[in-house]
């Protein structure tokens, strides 16, 4: 038992090499049939059902070998399954060579058995969301790439082949949440997903291109190090600057050469760096794109918030984490404390389904990306993948909702359907539970890990403030928030009475002087194009109903990572596998953990981690701080469902009061904070402005020279084409005339008749004979 | 006689055999004509057989030609009779449908 | 010139031509050179009548002469067999079969084109005597063409027939050409006989046909 748990180079890279190659093939086959492959949902499921039961067993490897206190940080160099890319192995320095492979890490196998499991659900649920989409094959093909995107990016050993996947991620997030795009009778979703797929591409593509200028700051940092170090050389023989765990290396090198201080340079890429993170993983200024991907179906929504896009851009940070220096990790820390706060204050004020879920996402990223600014990116690591299974449970539930409500959105019209979507309500309690971090539930355990690293970091820094502060503050408003809108949601989706068939009720007013959030329900914009009940379209606002088995199933796998139990057990997986030790082996990890030695002020926390001290659970500091974190997200949790129980179950007319009590704050909160309004007046009137004015230059300018040149080519031209009519053709036609005569002539000896064809035979034989003679 | 004088014999049959194909207006006249030019070459064979070499070749070849001429003459009767049928009448003129 | 006049010149012309060969012949080589000349007057005669004649009939039985005296030839040449054969085949075989053509055609009496004949004689007879006479000045000669070489007959043998029965079955002489020879002829039968079906050929089928 234990030996098929071993790490066996020679099939296991294989294998791993099969993982983004499965769902290839199957975009490949998919798309080039163009849909005519039959049952092609089916077999693309399949095979990423294939996929899901390899990353798990590959995931129990890297378990069983932390349990064994085995390194496990595997390149398939041991399998010699390597690729020179650009110039070849032998012929060419090292450092110019690419050389590309398989990396496989306890970060990485916690990441890639996460992608497989969500991905897997994801397509078995989108077979009964998306059934009899017109663009269902498409959206099929789309998905998969997507999903090997993400694996793919899992996978790689290198940063620039991450970063290849990270744009074709970029590319697979724009075609799906513009999928409805191409499908003018979804006319809701038409514009706006045209609109929302625009805005993900760009505004993602501002961090893409800070990430780049990144990553050949490093390398070229790197490599100039390289060059002159002989420690260096002593360390890595054979050098490849983009490698990550070469660069882990170099990290440390650069830094231990330069008196423990992290250069400036090191400072600048690391800035560049996390701006990748913070438009992948939708940060604070970058987040605009997240809330307008739900335009995309609810699938994608749920693929996007868990599994893949925004969690690409915290595993990116895990990645790096080595490389990044105290004055990057703090500014992380800022970043994603204020983002947790702050969209979490939006996801109050939401009505649409599916924006609270995509604020509560952000808010959570916020939550991810504090941690690993905290220095305790297991922690960060940890909430991404318990995060991970309950918001996929939550946005696929969400869907179900959608899907049994008829594709409405709008929980104001919801209400009271427990009864009648009785799995789907479990798995959302399940998951509401576990992201509003009640204990022992899966949230629990990861957003407890985090506050700790906050507490942590702030009695141990030189003074009480800072970043730790701020994030300490931050987060536990944002849990406490996030307590209270998810089970705003849950008891206004689900309990009370069904509003989507009344006339009138608590909400009706609002909903007049406000319209709906998503699609209106009345309006035949909806036209049910995904929609596989239409045998009972007429009475669609009596028909609440449980979803079909595939999507109930794909439900139900995702929300048992959440429960108690299965939790626990995640955690105690997780804590083992994924620690700096495992993530970045020993002699990185131990440098990591201790912290550069010479440090000022709250860095050296900062980088070091959680201190030795609150690490151990044995020790009384430790066990204080552990029961203080407890009791605090707690009391969070706890805060927050109280809170919401009594305005929307015991009180329901308070809300509306407080918001008329506070009609600023609540405008202001309920309009996002204006923010898009900033965007649209700072970056897009401008740039909009720019454009006609290039615009203008172009047809005023460019144009008339185009036009004259092509003016005198015109005129060369019709003198060509006289020669050619007149000397060209009359040769031509000269040739034609000649051989049509002769042929006229000829034809007279073509008598068709046996007897002067005999007499030209004999003729012709006697010539020969008399030439043959006479010659 | 000398060798000359079949010679001789053999190439007057053989120039009027072929005036005989080219010139009259009838396709049996081409069977006749063919036929003598095949015995024209009869002679020489046989000819040059007894004055150059005592063996059997020119002979056998004789025989050979003699053989192929009785079977060239069925055929072509049959063909005879089948441009009779198509075009109803046997005026090797007449059947110019190479021309087309 | 009338038609009979011209018949008139042209026999006449004809029995001159076969005075000159018999005498011509008979200076040359005595009694056998009479032989030759009277073979070669039938064969030439023969064959100059086929040409001349506006009857086919006339021209077909014509022909009988030109192949008898084509056997004559093959006497004098000391091959007794094909001399027979040649009777057989051609008088006997080849001979009938175009009367039978002639019979089952209708009579065609043409004009006689003496304006196609007669130059067309006059040419092709010039190219070819020109020709020969060319090939035989300038080939040199492997054979004494002034008078046979040996014996043609075996010692004790009356005909040369049994020769050429060796010859044929002999197993290293002219075996494969027999075969092929029959082989030919079988082939050559039956496609006379397939092609001579009347319904093979037709453009298009007629009414009545199977």
């Amino acid at each position: 038992m234990l030996g098929m748990l071993e790490f066996n180079p020679e099939l296991d890279f294989k294998l791993l090499l099969a993982v983004p190659l499965i769902p290839f093939f199957g975009y490949l086959l998919q798309i080039s049939l163009r849909g005519r492959l039959p049952h092609g949902d089916k077999i693309l499921t399949g095979g990423m059902f294939v996929v899901m039961c390899i990353t798990v067993y590959m995931a129990a490897k890297a378990i069983s070998a932390a349990h064994a206190g085995v390194p496990f940080l595997h390149h398939s160099e041991e399998a010699g399954m390597t690729h020179g890319w650009l110039y070849d192995v032998a012929s060419q320095p090292s450092f110019k060579n690419l050389v590309i492979g398989v990396f496989y890490d306890p970060l990485g196998a916690a990441m890639l058995a996460v992608v497989g499991i969500v991905s897997f659900c994801v397509h078995l649920f989108s077979m009964g969301y998306m059934h009899g989409d017109k663009r269902y094959p498409i959206f099929f093909a789309n998905i998969s790439l997507f999903t090997f995107a993400m694996l793919g990016l899992v996978l790689s050993d290198n940063i620039l082949f991450l970063f290849v996947f990270w744009e074709i991620m970029g590319l697979m997030s724009y075609l799906l949440i513009g999928h409805f795009s191409h499908d003018p009778s979804q006319k809701f979703f038409h514009s706006w997903a045209t609109w929302a797929s625009k805005k993900a591409f760009l505004t993602t593509r501002v961090g893409d291109v800070c990430l780049f200028i990144g990553i050949f700051i490093f390398y070229n940092g790197f490599q100039e190090f390289y060059a002159t170090s002989a420690a260096a050389h002593a360390a890595l023989p054979e050098f490849h600057p983009m490698r990550f765990t070469h660069m882990w290396e170099m990290a440390k090198l650069v830094v231990e050469a330069n008196d423990g201080i992290y250069p400036t340079w090191m400072t600048v890429g690391g800035m560049f760096t996390i701006g990748g993170t913070v438009g992948k993983s939708a940060q604070f200024p970058l987040h605009i794109w997240l809330p307008d991907a739900m335009a995309g179906p609810t699938p994608v929504s749920a693929m996007i918030h868990a599994a893949t896009m925004v969690a690409a851009g915290v595993f990116l940070l895990g990645r790096m984490f080595p490389l990044l220096s105290p004055d990057v990790l703090a500014a992380v820390t800022v970043f994603g404390s204020v983002t947790a706060l702050f969209a979490a204050t939006i996801g109050l004020t939401c009505y649409d389904l599916k924006a609270v879920l995509a604020y509560s996402t952000i808010s959570q990223l916020g939550f991810m990306v504090a941690a690993v600014g905290l220095g305790s990116v297991e922690a960060g690591m940890f909430h991404m993948t318990t995060h991970a299974f309950f918001k996929a449970c939550l946005f696929l539930a969400a869907g179900s909702v959608i899907h049994g409500c008829h594709h409405i959105q709008d929980m104001r019209v919801m209400g009271g359907i427990r009864k009648k979507m009785p799995i789907t309500f479990a798995c959302m309690l399940v998951c509401t539970m576990a992201i509003a971090g009640l204990p022992w539930f899966s949230g629990f355990f990861s957003k407890d890990a985090i506050l700790l690293a906050a507490w942590g970091n702030l009695i141990e820094g030189e003074y009480f403030g800072g970043p730790p502060l701020l994030a300490l503050i931050c987060l536990s408003l944002g849990a406490l928030f996030t307590s209270f809108y998810m089970f705003r949601l849950i008891f206004m989706t689900f309990f009370g009475e069904y509003r989507g068939d009344m006339e009138h009720h608590m909400y009706s007013a609002q909903l007049a002087a406000e319209g709906y959030e998503g699609p209106p329900p009345h309006g035949h914009d909806d036209d049910h194009g995904h929609d596989d009940h239409d045998d009972h379209g007429h009475d669609a606002h009596h028909g609440v109903h449980e979803s079909p088995l595939v999507m109930t199933a794909a439900l139900v796998i995702v929300a048992i990572f959440a429960i108690p139990g299965a939790a626990g057990l995640l955690n105690g997986w997780f804590t083992e596998t994924v620690t700096v030790e495992n993530m970045y082996g020993e002699n990185v990890g131990a440098w990591v953990l201790a912290g550069t030695p010479v440090m000022e002020g709250t860095k050296e926390v900062l980088v070091g981690g959680l201190p030795m001290a609150i690490a151990d659970h044995n020790s009384h500091e430790g066990h204080d701080a552990h029961k203080l974190a407890l009791i605090v997200s707690s009391i969070v949790a706890f805060g927050g469902l109280i809170g919401a129980w009594f305005l929307y179950i015991k009180r329901r007319d308070l809300p509306g009061k407080l918001t008329a009590q506070f009609p600023l704050v609540y405008t202001g909160v309920r309009r996002k904070y204006f923010i898009d309004e900033i965007v649209d007046f700072t970056v897009l009137k401008p740039t909009v402005g720019f454009a006609r004015f290039l615009r203008k230059v172009d047809e005023n300018v460019i144009d008339g020279t185009v036009l004259l040149v092509g003016r005198i080519h015109k005129a060369l031209g019709s003198i060509s084409a006289w020669i050619d009519s007149t000397f060209v053709d009359g040769a031509v036609n000269a040739v034609g005339l000649v051989s049509q005569n002769l042929g006229a002539a000829l034809r007279l000896f073509q008598t068709g008749r046996i007897q002067p064809y005999a007499a030209f035979a004999v003729g012709g034989g006697i010539l020969t004979a008399a030439w043959l003679i006479l010659s | 006689m000398p060798l000359g004088a079949y010679i001789a014999v053999s190439a007057a049959l053989f120039a009027i055999g072929i005036v005989t194909i080219i010139t009259r207006r009838n396709v049996l006249y081409i069977l006749m004509g063919t036929e003598m030019i095949l015995n024209a070459a009869n002679i020489n064979f046989v000819a040059f057989n007894r004055f150059g070499s005592n063996g059997l070749d020119g002979r056998m070849f004789a025989i050979f030609t003699i053989i192929l001429a009785a079977a060239e003459a069925a055929v072509a009767l049959a063909i005879v009779l089948n441009f009779y049928y198509l075009f109803n009448s046997v005026k090797p003129s007449e059947a110019d449908l190479l021309r087309e | 010139m009338d038609q009979v006049m011209l018949q008139r010149a042209f026999y006449g012309a004809l029995a001159l031509l076969t005075l000159t060969a018999l005498g011509i012949g008979l200076a040359m080589a005595g009694a056998s050179g009479v032989a030759f000349g009277l073979f070669t007057a039938m064969t030439l005669g023969g064959a100059l009548v086929c040409v001349w004649e506006r009857s086919v009939v006339r021209s077909a039985f014509s022909l009988m002469a030109t192949f008898t005296g084509v056997s004559g030839y093959f006497v004098l040449l000391e091959a007794d067999f094909l001399a027979m054969a040649q009777i057989l085949i051609y008088v006997g075989g080849i001979l009938a079969l175009l009367l039978f053509g002639v019979m089952l055609c209708p009579p065609d009496m043409e004009e006689r084109q003496l304006k196609r004949v007669l130059p067309g004689l006059g040419i092709v007879g010039a190219a070819v005597a020109w020709l020969s006479m060319e090939v035989a000045g300038s080939a040199r000669w492997y054979v004494d063409a002034g008078a046979p070489v040996g014996d043609a007959l075996a010692e004790g043998e009356f005909s040369n027939a049994r020769q050429i029965g060796v010859g044929f079955l002999g197993i290293d002489q002219y075996v494969v050409a027999f075969e092929l020879a029959a082989i030919v002829l079988t082939v050559a039968l039956v496609a006379a006989v397939y092609i001579a079906r009347r319904s093979s050929v037709d453009l298009e089928p007629r009414e009545g046909d199977a």
